[in-house]
Parts: structure tokens; C-alpha cells; sequence
């Protein structure tokens, strides 16, 4: 069994924790971190927003290696607390889609929820809606902290009136 | 013919500003189709040199800012800010978004949009990437305050220099009747972001902030810059041109940090001044030939508040299609007619516009999906997203507080 466990800074701890304590023994898992490939860029190049400007590259290292570390830290961090023998993935992109492209050939996708914490469509961020609405596997979605109780659900949509 | 020929320089100009092509750099364009109108006669040589005589000033002050900013960034300010946002956010991602939101906006106000794009957007992100959390909301506070917040002081933004000399303002009123506008589009980027990316800003960053290092201050840097301020805003009172007052604060950094001299050759951006220069003429030929009659054809006059705000969406449409630097140089003399309230107002409209699009120009942005048609990095949804949730509000709130203080001060 392939399992694909997303690890993002949000919600990481209980994706882990989920699967450790769900997944068989001897289950392939890969611990995937995703780096959006647009925040960077935003922040690294200014470019075309300054017409006419040619500004000299910002000072200190590379921000593509600070977010490079900074993934490897956070898979390091996921490694330990999962305490079972694991590959790590480090991905840079456009989250989503490579969340969806690292689950190719896989059987099990295990992501989070990153919206509000109450029981409804916005307990999903856009970003794990597209994963979870294209995995090409199964999925196992859990909540970062308890699951929000019952009285949480929103109420049924009022009859039309005629 | 003379139009024609006028327009069609300015479009090289622009074209080659945004497509940067390595055999005809942007200020060569602008510098060579500035001189080829001059020699044709599309500009008389009277005019171009009124046109030089009006930008040189401004472009001098321009000068002075960059190499002030560049010190301070050589003195370690914008490290020693990452530091403070670090430390002040406690680990906690909406408290990160608060610091982001002081430090950009001032940083913005006092050291131009320049500063904030290029200097500290990097700092922001490898403060955000350090904490471990989402870099993502704070990236994107820091993007649209470069634009939103360079609403307050003549030296917040080129465009607001150039609207400086031509409103006839001192920096002190210029700022206090920029002041409201200014808190109004913060509030408005505020309440928009942080629902935005609510999701985002819930979870306590990884890292604890207990052992961070507290960040050795600048001294000398933050003095120059309060006293720069300080200077400004006396300016007329002491009958001293802000640009005298910027300068000598640019001397006090060179003089204490003593970089190459190449590296403060380098930080006042000679060929960006160029660039400003030729484009100024081109446009000033431009306008000469129709180019301003067809924009005082579609602006309303007069300073009632529904003629302001549609200075400000008309110039903030017209900095989404061209650039706002252009839109600016097109739109001030026309909008100088009628005093400096409507200068103000379209100051609105070309500073917080450029957020709908996600390089600040349609026209870039076309340019960028032909090339980069498979480029998957840049979400400009998610930028466009955001942009139409908080420009127009921000147009229509933005010029309603101008009109307010228009009225009390």
C-alpha cells in the first residue's frame, strides 16, 4: 500500500499522528511538502510591477534556499513524529497540482482540513478542496484538532417560498 | 501625422520597459525616442526642455530617496525589521500579519513603494518562512500595501512626486490631506486579508519566538530617516525645498555607511532616471498633439465628490491598461486645471489601482501569458481575487476621505 501524507505547516501534526495511528505496518508512506512556487516569486521578483526599474537582486541568500531549508526542517520535524520509516518529497510548484501530481501511482492520499473549524464546506481551503476533488487515489481526510461536534452544522436551507 | 508618430514612440517606449529586450534597453528607448520627436520637430526643442526643466527636480528627489533607502538597507534596517516582526508576532500568524501590516505601510510611506517591493517583501518572507508559517497571507499584505499605503507623503511614490510639484502643496498639507485616505485604504486591505486568509492565519507558527535574538537597531539610520521626516514636514516653514532636505539625508547615509562609490552610482538607478526623463518628454509630445485633449475630453473638472471619484476609478483604469507611471505623466496636467484636490484624487486612482492586476499593467500582463504560456507559477486568480475585493472599495473610500479632508483642513 502507496500513501502520499500531504505535510503543510498548518496542519501537519495530525495528518501524522492520523496516520500513524491508521496505517498498516507495512504501508509505503511518503511524507510530501509542497512549496508554492507564487509566493515566492511575488516576493523575489518584483519585475514588471517597478516600469522601468532594474533593481540589483535583494541582499542575504536566495529565498528559493531559506524555503528550501525550511521544507527540509519541516519534513525532518514530520519524520520524527511519525516514528516509523517513511521517504520524504520535497516539492516546489503550484501546491495543488503537485499534491494531485505526487499521488500518481498511489492508493492513499492523507490531507487536512485548513478552513474554519466547524462542520461544512468551509472547513476546506480552496487549495486541499482541488486535492481532494482530483486525488487520483483514496483519500483520508482528518481534522487538525478534534473534530467539531454535532451542533456545528449549519441549518437546513429555509423552504422556498412561491 | 505628428500624433501618430507621438504615440507611436510612447508605445516603443512601453513596450520595451516591459518586454525588456536586451539589444534596446527601456531608457535607451525612451532617451533616443525622446530626442528623435525633438528632431522630427513633433516636440520643439522649447518644449522639451520645459519638460525636462518640470521632471529634473522631481527626478533629483527620486535620486536622493533610492540612495536613502539603499543606506538604510546597507545600515541593516530592513533585517533588523524582519527581526522585530519575528519577535512581535509572538508565533502567532495574525499578530505576524499586524507587524507586517505597521512595518509595510511605514516603510512604504516614508521609503517609497520602491522600498517595500524590493527591500522588504524578501525580509517578510524569510521572517514568515522562519516562524514556519504560511508566507503566503503576509507576501500578499506586503504586495498591496506597496501600492495601497503609498497614498500618504509626496516621497511614498513616484507618481506622488511628480502630483508634488504640480499640486503646489507643502509636504505637510500634501500628507495631512493624504493622512485620512491613507488609514482608509490600511482599514480596507485589513479587513479584506485578513478574512481572506483567515484559513491561513489560525494555527501558532512552529517555531517559539522565546529564544529569537532581539534585533540590534540601526541607530544612526532611524535618526537620519526621523530627521528627514521631521525636515519634510518644516520644509516650507524653513523655506527649504524637500529635495535639499532629502538629499543631505542621503549624504549623512553615504558618509556613515562609505560605500563604493559605484554602489551609490548604482542605488540611484541612473538609467531609471533616464528612463523617467525621456518618457516625461515623450508623453509631454503626446499631449501636445491631442493626446491631452482626449483625456480632458473623458475627466469631469471641478471637486464635488462624485467628479473626485471618477478621477480616481478613470485614472485607476488607465494604470491598469498602461502602467501608473505613464497614467500619471498623462493624466497630472490635465487634472492640475482644477486644483490640487483633483490631483490628489487621481493619485487614488494610479497608487492603489495597480493591485487588480498582478504585474500593475494589463499590458504587462498580456505580455507575460504570450511568453510564459506555461508558466505555472504565477496564481494570478488569486491576486485578481483580491484586487477586485479591495480597489474599488478602496477607490470609492479612499476619495470620500479625501473629499472629508478636503473639506475640514
Amino acid at each position: 500500500m502507496r500513501v502520499v501524507v500531504w505535510i503543510s505547516e498548518d496542519t501537519w501534526e495530525a495528518c501524522v499522528d492520523q496516520a500513524r495511528e491508521l496505517l498498516p505496518a507495512d504501508a509505503d508512506v511518503t511524507l510530501l511538502h509542497v512549496a508554492p512556487a507564487d509566493v515566492e516569486e511575488l516576493a523575489a521578483h518584483p519585475g514588471p510591477r517597478l516600469l522601468g526599474r532594474h533593481p540589483p537582486p535583494p541582499p542575504g541568500p536566495p529565498l528559493r534556499m531559506i524555503a528550501d531549508e525550511e521544507a527540509q526542517a519541516l519534513l525532518e520535524a514530520a519524520q520524527i513524529r511519525f516514528a516509523r520509516p517513511a521517504h520524504t518529497v520535497a516539492r516546489r510548484g503550484r501546491v495543488e497540482r503537485e499534491v494531485v501530481q505526487a499521488c500518481a501511482g498511489a492508493d492513499l492520499l492523507v490531507l487536512a482540513r485548513d478552513g474554519e473549524r466547524r462542520l461544512g464546506p468551509k472547513s476546506l481551503g480552496p487549495r486541499t478542496r482541488f486535492a481532494l476533488d482530483h486525488a487520483p487515489c483514496q483519500v483520508l481526510l482528518v481534522w487538525p484538532e478534534a473534530p467539531p461536534g454535532i451542533e456545528t452544522i449549519p441549518p437546513p436551507p429555509r423552504p422556498r417560498r412561491h | 501625422m505628428s500624433e501618430a508618430a507621438a504615440l507611436v514612440v510612447l508605445a516603443a517606449c512601453l513596450v520595451a520597459a516591459v518586454t525588456r529586450p536586451r539589444w534596446a534597453p527601456d531608457w535607451a528607448v525612451a532617451a533616443g525616442g525622446a530626442a528623435l520627436l525633438v528632431v522630427v520637430g513633433v516636440l520643439s526643442l522649447k518644449g522639451a526642455r520645459e519638460a525636462l526643466g518640470q521632471l529634473g527636480p522631481t527626478v533629483g528627489f527620486l535620486a536622493a530617496l533610492l540612495v536613502l533607502a539603499d543606506g538604510c538597507r546597507r545600515a541593516g534596517m530592513f533585517e533588523a525589521l524582519g527581526a522585530w516582526m519575528a519577535l512581535g508576532s509572538r508565533g502567532q500568524p495574525r499578530r505576524l500579519l499586524a507587524m507586517v501590516f505597521i512595518v509595510a505601510a511605514a516603510t512604504t510611506a516614508v521609503l517609497s513603494l520602491d522600498a517595500t517591493v524590493v527591500l522588504l517583501t524578501p525580509i517578510v518572507f524569510a521572517t514568515a518562512a522562519r516562524l514556519r508559517t504560511n508566507a503566503r497571507p503576509h507576501v500578499y499584505a506586503c504586495t498591496h500595501l506597496a501600492n495601497s499605503a503609498s497614498l500618504l507623503l509626496p516621497v511614498s511614490n513616484l507618481t506622488n512626486l511628480l502630483a508634488f510639484r504640480a499640486s503646489g502643496l507643502s509636504f505637510a498639507r500634501f500628507g495631512g490631506l493624504m493622512a485620512l485616505p491613507w488609514l482608509a485604504a490600511l482599514a480596507i486591505e485589513w479587513l479584506v486579508l485578513s478574512r481572506a486568509f483567515a484559513g491561513d492565519l489560525r494555527r501558532p507558527g512552529l517555531r517559539s519566538t522565546a529564544n529569537l535574538e532581539r534585533p540590534e537597531l540601526p541607530t544612526f539610520a532611524l535618526v537620519v530617516v526621523a530627521l528627514t521626516l521631521v525636515g519634510f514636514a518644516l520644509s516650507s516653514l524653513i523655506g527649504i525645498e524637500p529635495v535639499w532636505i532629502a538629499t543631505a539625508g542621503a549624504v549623512a547615509m553615504v558618509v556613515r555607511e562609505r560605500p563604493d562609490p559605484r554602489g551609490v552610482v548604482r542605488a540611484a538607478e541612473p538609467t531609471f532616471l533616464v528612463f523617467v526623463l525621456g518618457l516625461g518628454v515623450i508623453v509631454r509630445a503626446a499631449s501636445e498633439h491631442g493626446l491631452s485633449t482626449a483625456v480632458d475630453a473623458i475627466l469631469p473638472h471641478g471637486t464635488a465628490l462624485p467628479a473626485l471619484v471618477l478621477v480616481a476609478v478613470i485614472s485607476a483604469a488607465l494604470a491598469n491598461l498602461l502602467n501608473n507611471l505613464p497614467a500619471t505623466l498623462i493624466i497630472l496636467p490635465v487634472v492640475a486645471v482644477s486644483g490640487p484636490g483633483a490631483v490628489l484624487a487621481m493619485l487614488v486612482g494610479v497608487n492603489v489601482g495597480p493591485n487588480l492586476t498582478y504585474v500593475g499593467s494589463l499590458a504587462t500582463l498580456l505580455w507575460r501569458r504570450i511568453v510564459h504560456a506555461h508558466d505555472h507559477e504565477t496564481d494570478m486568480g488569486e491576486f485578481t481575487r483580491l484586487g477586485l475585493l479591495t480597489v474599488p472599495a478602496a477607490l470609492v473610500a479612499c476619495t470620500a476621505a479625501l473629499w472629508l479632508a478636503l473639506q475640514v483642513i
